[in-house]
């Protein structure tokens, strides 16, 4: 092996030295390396790309809603200021006042459009290519019940606004609950809190729409990426090259090989 | 068996929470009578084996490199229930009973409060002359006023005189189509002159012997039986009483079908259910108790 030069020593004292600290405390290096050092086969193409799309969708989503969520009010008491209800004032001060507030809640706004488009594009593209088949069935089903949570955010999110086709869509999305059997009637009650929707709804909704369904969404999602990484992408149903080949392991050639140009491995 | 009848209890309890408190009792006794034997059921393999072996022949026999007892060794066969399985049992249970304890009155905050504590204010839509007779006023009013204008909910009044027995006689049509909720229109010219506004209750006569669903086209007659499009049953009612001449409103049900007109109408009446159920012949069935059958 040749001597290192003088950079490449100085590299290792000031980058790879305190990795090599966390790595050997937490296993993060090595985490991050198995999570993105990944083979892929040779010839997939922006197809595969649909899943990144909608989780970077889902991202957009999460930040746009966590800033809206500061200047959102889920109150149906009527605002002594403006005569409205003080969720559609907030959300008309959003657009309207506030600065930039028309941006970030356009955003949202497309954004659940774009996020279930790309996933029925993502779902279209697994189901054509058969990368549902062993071993990846579990990604499918996780995937579908995300698809089942990007729903519920749809539904529960198209509330909020508070005017007169987000409450009427609403009734009719709560009754069209209402009508499956046994459980329906129950299941309708319970959405609209009573048996009409009254003023504990909205806040209920806004509860279930960025709490309680995001929370289950983000579990889903990062079981389904761990199993991508776990299991590798397929290659596409034409490829030529031999499918199920194993990935390197990262061990032997040590933890932080190839994370620095000139550091080692590959 | 034993969690399948554990869990009726849990549903009797529930429910008892909603209906009575002696129907709760005995789901809470259910439930602790079930959990009881359903838990010794599960821990039956664990408790039959409890050894009949000092300890200290465990630590003998533990320890097979001492020399003297080597010789008279005999394989002993280690107990079954050690310590650590009753330490893992043991964590295993008390987590389950704070989980338990935890959960269970939060799933009961999710759940109950939809089903409980709906009584709503009385509907007093005023004096019975604000009604002329053999037509329709469109009648709103805020079912809750504590709640505001979420609350405000919509009839249709007819006034249709006197029945034969001499008794007034009411129509009084819920606004909201039976198909899936949305607002039902009088298809018909508001009286916009002699609109009424007291006390939050609003009163508008209309001229209309049908009405539309703007939705998804459900049309009703004067009677609320549907004429045309995806509705299930008829239109809902409400019920009424007259207290010093004023029209008051009761309690809100489902209406399979009605015959004849006015006074002399006969109305199948049914529990208030979901619009889009059925309440009247075979699909009914797939309705068997709706939540207004047992919370009133």
């Amino acid at each position: 092996m040749a001597a290192k030069s003088k950079r490449d020593q100085m590299i290792d004292m000031a980058v790879l030295a305190p990795l090599d600290w966390v790595d050997e405390r937490t296993g993060a290096v090595r985490g991050t390396k198995w999570f993105l050092f990944r083979n892929v086969p040779r010839d997939i193409s922006w197809m595969q790309t649909l899943g990144s799309a909608a989780l970077t969708a889902f991202i957009v989503q999460t930040v746009t809603g966590a800033i809206l969520a500061m200047y959102y009010k889920p109150s149906s008491e009527i605002d002594p200021l403006t005569g409205k209800p003080i969720a559609y004032s907030s959300i008309e001060a959003i657009t309207n006042e506030i600065t930039l507030g028309w941006l970030v809640r356009g955003t949202h706004r497309w954004g659940a459009s774009v996020f279930i488009i790309l996933l029925f594009l993502h779902m279209g593209r697994v189901f054509l290519f058969g990368a549902y088949k062993y071993p990846r069935e579990l990604q499918w089903i996780t995937g579908v019940l995300i698809l089942v949570m990007g729903m519920l955010m749809g539904f529960t999110g198209y509330l909020l606004p508070w005017d007169q086709t987000a409450y009427w869509a609403t009734v009719v999305g709560i009754n069209l609950n209402g009508t499956a059997p046994f459980a329906g009637p129950w299941l309708a009650q319970f959405l609209a809190s009573g048996p009409e929707i009254g003023s504990d709804t909205l806040p209920k909704w806004y509860a279930l729409h960025m709490l309680l369904i995001p929370g289950a969404l983000i579990a889903l999602i990062f079981v389904h990426i761990y199993l991508v990484t776990r299991l590798g992408v397929s290659s596409p149903p034409w490829s030529k090259e031999a499918a199920g080949r194993e990935r390197t392991a990262v061990e032997p050639t040590g933890a932080r090989a190839g994370l620095v140009r000139g550091s080692g491995g590959d | 068996m034993w969690p399948i009848a554990f869990a009726v209890g849990v549903a009797c309890l529930l429910l008892g929470l909603v209906i009575s408190w002696i129907v709760a009792a005995i789901g809470a006794v259910l439930a602790v009578v079930f959990g009881f034997l359903w838990a010794r059921d599960v821990t039956r393999d664990v408790r039959d084996e409890v050894p009949a072996i000092e300890p200290e022949t465990r630590a003998v026999a533990d320890q097979p490199s001492a020399s003297t007892t080597r010789a008279v060794a005999t394989p002993q066969p280690l107990p079954a229930y050690t310590r650590s399985r009753f330490l893992e049992a043991s964590t295993l249970g008390v987590g389950a009973a704070i989980g338990a304890v935890v959960t269970l009155p939060v799933l009961g905050f999710t759940v109950l409060p939809s089903f409980t504590n709906l009584e709503e204010d009385e509907a007093d839509l005023g004096p019975i002359e604000n009604f002329p007779e053999g037509e329709y006023v469109i009648a709103s009013f805020l079912a809750n006023a504590s709640a505001g204008e979420v609350s405000r909910r919509t009839t249709f009044v007819r006034n249709n005189g006197l029945t034969e027995g001499g008794e007034p006689s009411f129509t009084i049509l819920y606004s909201r189509c039976v198909h899936l909720g949305c607002p039902v229109q009088p298809n018909g010219p508001i009286d916009e002159e002699n609109t009424k506004e007291i006390n939050g209750v609003e009163l508008r006569p209309v001229l209309a012997q049908s009405f539309g669903c703007p939705c998804h086209g459900g049309l009703y007659d004067a009677e609320g039986n549907r004429q045309a499009g995806p509705p299930v049953r008829s239109l809902d009612r409400m019920t009424f009483s007259i207290r010093n001449g004023r029209l008051v409103l009761g309690e809100l049900f489902a209406v399979g079908n009605v015959s004849g007109t006015g006074a002399n109408a006969t109305i199948s009446r049914y529990p208030w259910s979901v619009p889009g159920t059925h309440v009247d012949g075979v699909e009914a069935w797939l309705y068997p108790i709706v939540p207004s059958q047992v919370t009133g």
